[in-house]
């Protein structure tokens, strides 16, 4: 009774502060941990810039020269840091410039937080001045999308998009919000942030009779294979992994976005998977006798024709996602979880093995590779330098310990395959949309996300000119990235298809280029262009002690191919070494 | 005929959600992406307050909708789907017709039309009469033919909706979900007090 009378008598604490959407958006922001957004401000976001003036001390707003290499931009402080990347856009054509980083935020499972302004509620539908349906038009590019058009709105919503952006496998989130909601005062009861949504299940529930069943298949496996995939790095199950492994001694191999998850050097890991992989990995996908992918979707690059893709196999298929599982390949042992969960509890009921005959015939592979492929291309004779060669040289000089960020195209397979990566989140790349021009603004991203690590960028001289006005972003923060142009002069990838199924028709890949160093040079970044091996060392050492971005242009050998290849319509036993 | 066209039938999609704005586009977008057609679509409210019943029926394999449902299930505003074939579900479709009062009084016997297709006249004016009927595709097919020569003047079929014969409705699966997943205690920021000190502007 006396605390009945009590609590009657006291006032009630008040915490409701009366604020403007805008900033309620922003305090939502700093409660969500996030230290940096990527953005470009127009007419419809102005309430919210207006706001940010305010929020320097605590909020780094990184002004980029396009929407689009903002959201690369977020994407590649996201896959560096582990946090969510966040993005600023106006309307209109603001918003419409974010759907390629969008796509490619899905498909590589990225999370990113994009913030849109939209005109005026009351202007929707009416074709005003830079509305466009941004929610519908991202609808198909999205994990989840919401349009704000009261300030109200704002605390909920950005909780749910945080946790919808980051949980389970995570995803590119927009929220599209009306000026009015932006300006519009409302009571601010505080940010509280979202763990729960009733329709939402982030993470199925593990079925320990599959995990009992994977390790029964997995301890009477002659020939088992490791596949893995992004999974482990998006889950944080580096270590969980590198004890199943290492436990089960059984031979594993990678996806493009799952490189680094284990060192390159680790005795058990035998290379690259897919089109451009290696030799071994994707000839004896089709001898194993049990295949067990982790965290991985069996793409098509991976798996190459999928009516001949493992049929000898018994697949066990530990995803996040229950939408992968048998969505391409037809699994025996479905094993639904995070893997940070479901590795562990495998681990515990597996054999201690060494595989060792088995591990024997990847090496053996790998053996046939390095002396048909591998060797010439990282010590070539021909006069003119070779892509693999700068990337062995760059590995010697970085140990491993540097972020490698690429485009996409013959560069970033070459790359893939033979950069050295001793730490986790260090391969970052657009494997799943393949975008060209995704390398500079995400190496801009990845270095705020990873300030204490080097980032260097490998970009083609085709993906360059796609989105080079970043390079303006670069000089105006300061922020130190390298960048290595691999110029061939052409559009390598496509010329290389041309070459090999298309009786070297070369439509249109022949492409010019401007004088990327003295192109660097009015954005103030110092660079060199070099097309002597007996330079490249010095360069490489020059461009990696320079305090600060530096541009190397490297002129390397025009009509060189990308291989081992699985030609499209192949088998992943039909690999070509060449 | 390719294997594939002989394994399709019709599929009946159930699909509970939430109320959300947007979402029956996210959900079209998931047929249409993948160029399959929805031959009927319906939504309504469900028995529990504040979610929604989508019915939903195409014709594929059942691999394929297998698949579609997962995906269809991975929308975060999606409780649950379910697929069913004909067999499984009790399906209906309401339908109306428009017929001239006059033709339909002076050839017709309207008594026995009503009788012998399960219709029931809903409006009769001067000038048209509407009658309803309810059943599956070729009940309420059979009088659109019979009323055809009599100058139909307009008629229009709902969607589908289906109860699937062995659910126990979607009441106890939700309170299962919740049960499974309860939200984590919800933790409110630091700065609810520090009104003053946060908010600078």
């Amino acid at each position: 009774m006396e605390v009945a009378q009590e609590t009657l008598t006291t006032p009630a604490p008040t915490t409701a502060v009366e604020v403007s959407g805008s900033v309620a958006l922003l305090e939502a922001l700093i409660v969500e941990g996030v230290d940096t957004i990527f953005g470009y401000p127009g007419g419809a976001i102005m309430p919210i810039y207006d706001a940010l003036f305010d929020y320097n001390d605590k909020l780094n707003h990184i002004l980029v020269r396009h929407e689009q290499g903002g959201i690369h931009a977020g994407q590649g402080y996201a896959r560096t840091s582990g946090k969510v990347g966040v993005v600023f856009a106006t309307s209109g054509p603001g918003a419409t410039n974010l759907v390629t980083g969008l796509a490619d935020a899905q498909i590589d499972s990225t999370p990113v937080v994009c913030i849109t302004g939209q005109v005026f509620a009351h202007l929707l539908g009416t074709d005003a001045f830079q509305e466009t349906d941004v929610i519908n038009i991202t609808t198909p590019v999205t994990k989840w999308n919401y349009q704000v058009t009261d300030a109200n709105e704002i605390p909920e919503v950005i909780a749910k998009a945080f946790y919808i952006a980051k949980s389970g496998r995570p995803g590119p989130v927009l929220i599209d919000i009306t000026k009015n909601a932006q300006i519009q005062k409302f009571n601010f009861e505080g940010y509280t942030q979202c763990n729960h949504i009733r329709s939402y299940r982030p993470k199925p529930i593990v079925r320990t009779q599959y995990i009992q069943e994977a390790a029964e298949l997995i301890n009477q496996a002659k020939k088992p294979f490791i596949i893995w995939g992004q999974g482990v790095i998006l889950g944080s199950a580096e270590q969980e992994f590198k004890a199943f492994v290492e436990k089960s001694g059984i031979p594993a191999a990678w996806t493009v976005l799952g490189a680094g998850a284990i060192p390159t050097e680790h005795p058990l890991n035998v290379g690259m998977l897919g089109m451009h992989g290696n030799y071994g990995p994707n000839v004896l996908t089709n001898e194993c006798d049990v295949l067990i992918a982790i965290g991985m979707r069996f793409d098509d690059r991976v798996t190459g024709r999928l009516d001949k893709y493992a049929k000898q196999a018994k697949v066990v298929h530990l995803d996040i996602d229950p939408a992968e599982i048998d969505k391409n390949v037809k699994s025996t042992v479905p094993v639904w979880g995070d893997c940070k969960e479901t590795l562990p509890m495998l681990t515990k009921l597996i054999d201690e093995k060494k595989h060792t005959e088995w591990l024997n015939t990847f090496n053996e592979y790998t053996q046939k590779e390095v002396e048909a492929v591998i060797h010439d291309e990282l010590n070539p004779t021909t006069p003119e330098m070779t892509m693999g060669e700068v990337i062995k040289q760059l590995n010697e000089i970085t140990k491993g310990e540097a972020v490698i960020v690429t485009d996409v195209g013959q560069h970033q397979m070459v790359a893939c395959r033979y950069a050295k990566f001793n730490k986790t989140r260090s391969n970052v790349t657009s494997g799943g949309l393949g975008t060209m021009g995704f390398a500079l603004p995400a190496a801009i991203g990845a270095k705020f996300g990873a300030q204490d690590r080097a980032v260097v960028a490998i970009i083609g001289d085709g993906g360059f000119q796609m989105t080079l006005q970043e390079l303006g972003t670069i000089m105006q923060t300061g922020i130190d990235v390298k960048i290595i142009i691999l110029n061939n002069r052409f559009l390598g990838m496509v010329r290389q298809w041309q070459e090999l199924f298309n009786e070297r028709r070369y439509s249109f890949v022949d492409i010019q280029s401007p004088d990327f160093v003295r192109l660097a040079s009015a954005y103030n970044i110092p660079g060199k262009r070099i097309d002597d091996r007996a330079e490249l060392p010095a360069a490489l050492n020059e461009m990696l002690s320079n305090k600060g971005s530096f541009l190397l242009e490297v002129m390397v050998t025009k009509e060189n191919n990308v291989f081992p290849m699985v030609p499209q319509g192949c088998s992943v036993a039909e690999i070509r070494l060449k | 005929m390719s294997n594939q066209d002989i394994e399709k039938q019709e599929f009946n999609i159930t699909v509970y959600t939430e109320n959300q704005i947007g979402l029956l586009s996210r959900i079209a977008i998931i047929f249409s992406r993948r160029k399959i057609n929805i031959e009927s679509l319906n939504t309504s409210p469900s028995e529990i307050d504040k979610i929604h019943r989508f019915n939903i029926v195409i014709t594929e394999s059942e691999e394929v909708v297998r698949k579609l449902v997962r995906q269809i299930e991975k929308q975060v505003e999606v409780l649950k789907a379910y697929y069913h074939t004909n067999e499984d579900v009790i399906w209906q479709e309401l339908a109306l017709y428009k017929v001239s009062t006059d033709v339909i009084a002076e050839k017709v016997s309207v008594e026995r039309l009503l009788r012998e297709n399960g219709a029931r006249a809903v409006v009769i004016r001067k000038d048209y009469t509407v009658f309803e009927t309810t059943g599956h595709r070729e009940e309420t097919d059979n009088l659109i033919s019979i009323l055809q020569p009599y100058g139909l003047i307009e008629f229009v079929r709902s969607a589908r909706v289906a109860i699937i014969k062995d659910s126990d409705g979607f009441n106890r699966k939700l309170r299962e979900f919740e049960r499974l997943e309860p939200g984590e205690e919800v933790i409110e920021n630091e700065y609810l007090n520090q009104g003053e000190k946060v908010f600078t502007m």
